[in-house]
């Protein structure tokens, strides 16, 4: 028999895509530039050639209308399809605001839990040399927001599984991906880790509220999501030389959090650094931090620290760029701040 | 009109087009060569809409525009030194190399700093010419844009409100056929942008944008009637783009008949026909109009690539406007640049 291949991200998107339409008629892509024969399937190759098998009618492609886009699929989710809506860039999804914010996020709960809205939206996040209207990671605007779900992707299994748990989730979830994580290679893509996996032939899914270890260890726990669980890993091997040993965690999703993972890791490090690429000031690592501090300082060997970009709207020249999204250099010294603060020796 | 436009200012028309198809060629190539960081949208083939629009302006007038910006900003008069400096992402562009491609712009020469988000720019012009309007000036705003922008709420909202308070703002949709790789009629229930403005009031007009008199003389109009404070209009113009979308795009979406009719209404070789059977331009003097594109397009490329990337410490400035009264935005444990200097 063949060896399975390693695949990409967006290969292994598009995979949970089609095994869902083929599982489920109910599902239907919405977005731009989608589903046109000789076109792009979305802005990032996803759906690439889905039209093929599903039809333009199941490949609704759109005009330029995040709004619509995003409403037109709550109301599809209400009335009984199960939409996989998509934004070509996330920094679009201010477009969409009110659908998402004041519609999508609280229909449910404002109608006494009369509707459900199975919906899910593809966003891509990340900085990559497109400027400030192409290369925010909104993910803090969101996770504010009581009544969606966050998925975030790290790598191909946990895409495909993820994607298919949201689609079978009763309840908004938006789907963030991160260019520099697709599989796209060139040169326009080189801070691209190489990330590919071999997944399982048969039908899995990744329960949203489920962290992955992508790595153990037991002197310090590094919390970090997409671009930055990898970046998370190079330092971890730069450090293995000096004999530090760092866990690695990704939540996975954002909403709901796995709360349970991050304080069996705290127990065994007691030492925590949280990275992420969304604006440090008032990002969801300042709500871990503080919950950490609050319910579980007693586990705590040192103050939380966290790493994340700056207080500015992502640049477009290249070494500002560099400057602005965290590196694993930079995951390497705070690690060494988080060592080299001790409780005990402050006291 | 056209046959009584100066002819001095139809060879101006003529040599502005080439030096945008000139740079943007010059542009492509140094992109595909991995000079260039980011992406690019480029605009060979809708040189006449810029130059013709742009050629009735003043230069205290305003122009939006988009993620295809290059055009907009040489026919805007942006020299072209920080055009091609701002593409390099060095200090010495436009926006200090904090833009990029899909923002080319300088405010003091009329030219906001082109909007990405599609449509995005359309409710902004209509308040840049709300301003003029109260201030009593009578400077004019063009909001460029393309036929793709026309789905969107922003459009719908910025052109009736500009028809409600009557500004003084001229609506230019660049109908280029496609939205990416969507084909127009796929997303528009009407053949024409221009249908769309009935139900705001806005006279338009749909014109042949391959061809830059008429191009001109279209604007022209437009830009009168809203300096006169007749509120605003809207021309639609047809037109076509000979390079992909973006940077890796290869227009599979379309066919080769279809660029090949479009391609025989080149805009510049329209205009060079014309100048040449109205005994205005020789083999000689096309020539050395040539010749001189050529080398203002070097020297820009030139100075961008010579010129210095931004400094370390440019992260962090412009964040808020400088000068302003007040504490300044420490945050502790944030760096703020001023140590790294
Ligand atoms: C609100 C928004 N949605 C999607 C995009 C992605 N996008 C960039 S350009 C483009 C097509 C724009 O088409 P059109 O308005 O016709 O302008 P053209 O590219 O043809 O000049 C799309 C979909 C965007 N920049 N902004
Ligand atoms: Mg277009």
């Amino acid at each position: 028999m063949n060896q399975p291949r390693p695949i990409t991200v967006a290969r292994a998107l598009r995979d949970a895509l089609t095994e869902e339409m083929r599982r489920d008629e109910r599902v239907v892509c919405i977005g731009e530039d989608i589903g046109i024969p000789g076109g792009w399937g979305g802005a990032f190759s996803v759906t690439w050639g889905l039209e093929r098998e599903f039809g333009q009618g199941r490949m609704r492609n759109t005009p330029i209308s995040e709004a619509a886009i995003v409403g037109a699929a709550i109301g599809a989710a209400i009335g009984g399809m199960r939409p996989v809506a998509d934004v070509q860039y996330s920094d679009f999804l201010f477009c969409a605001m009110d659908q998402l914010v004041n519609q999508a996020a609280k229909l449910c709960y404002m109608s006494g839990g009369q509707l459900r809205i199975p919906l899910v939206l593809r966003a891509p996040v990340g900085s990559n040399t497109r400027g400030a209207q192409h290369g925010q990671c909104p993910e803090t605007h969101f996770f504010h927001i009581p009544g969606l779900k966050i998925a975030c992707p790290a790598g191909p299994y946990d895409a495909k599984g993820l994607l298919k748990a949201a689609i079978r989730d009763d309840s908004p979830v938006l789907f963030l991906e991160h260019k520099l994580l697709y599989g796209a290679k060139g040169r326009t893509q080189p801070r691209a880790p190489s990330v590919t996996e071999v997944v399982p032939k048969e039908d899995y899914i990744v329960p949203l509220g489920t962290a992955r270890i992508w790595r153990e260890g037991a002197d310090v726990t590094v919390l970090g999501t997409l671009l930055m669980v990898h970046l998370a890993l190079q330092a971890a091997d730069i450090l293995a030389g000096d004999g530090i040993e760092v866990e690695v965690i990704d939540p996975r999703t954002l909403i709901p959090f796995d709360w349970e993972a991050l304080e069996e890791s705290l127990h065994k490090t007691g030492r925590l650094l949280i990275v992420h690429e969304d604006h440090r000031r008032g990002g969801w690592g300042a709500e871990i931090a503080a919950t950490v501090h609050a319910e579980f300082g007693h586990l705590l060997k040192a103050p939380v620290q966290r790493l994340a970009a700056p207080f500015v709207p992502p640049p477009f020249s290249p070494p500002l760029e560099a400057a602005f999204v965290p590196s694993a250099d930079q995951i390497v010294s705070t690690i060494h701040k988080t060592l080299a603060k001790d409780y005990d020796e402050c006291q | 009109m056209t046959d009584t436009l100066p002819d001095n200012h139809r060879l101006h028309l003529y040599r502005e087009m080439l030096r945008i198809r000139v740079f943007e060629d010059h542009i492509f190539e140094l992109f595909e060569a991995g000079r260039l960081p980011g992406t690019v949208h480029q605009s060979q083939g809708q040189e006449a809409v810029a130059v013709g629009v742009c050629a009735h302006l003043e230069k205290g007038d305003f122009i939006t525009s988009t993620h295809r910006s290059h055009g907009h900003a040489v026919a805007k008069g942006i020299p072209l030194r920080e055009v091609a400096a701002e593409l390099y992402a060095k200090a010495a562009g436009c926006c200090h190399g904090k833009g990029g491609s899909m923002h080319l712009g300088n405010l003091a020469l009329g030219m906001l700093p082109a909007i990405a988000i599609v449509a995005g720019s359309i409710p902004i012009a209509t308040g840049l010419a709300l301003s003029q309007q109260m201030l009593g000036s009578d400077r004019v705003t063009v909001c460029f844009f393309g036929d793709g922008a026309v789905g969107t709420g922003a459009f719908h909202e910025g052109a009736n409100l500009a028809a409600v308070w009557q500004l003084p703002v001229v609506l230019v949709c660049e109908n280029n056929q496609y939205a990416a790789s969507t084909p127009f009629d796929l997303t528009s229930p009407v053949p024409n942008v221009a249908t769309r403005a009935q139900a705001y009031g806005i006279p338009a007009v749909t014109v042949d944008g391959m061809d830059v008199e008429p191009v001109r003389d279209a604007a022209a109009e437009a830009i009168s009637r809203a300096r006169k404070g007749a509120g605003p209009m809207l021309v639609e113009y047809e037109t076509f783009r000979y390079c992909g979308h973006s940077r890796s795009d290869r227009n599979k979406y379309r066919n080769e008949e279809e660029e090949r009719r479009w391609g025989e209404r080149d805009p510049i070789v329209r205009q060079q026909r014309r100048l040449q059977e109205a005994g205005l331009l020789d083999d000689e003097a096309a020539a050395q109009i040539r010749a001189e594109v050529a080398a203002e397009v070097e020297d820009a490329i030139d100075f961008a690539q010579a010129a210095e990337a931004p400094l370390p410490v440019a992260l962090w400035a412009d964040v808020f406007a400088p000068g302003e009264a007040g504490m300044p935005d420490y945050w502790p444990g944030e760096e703020t640049g001023e140590v790294s200097q």
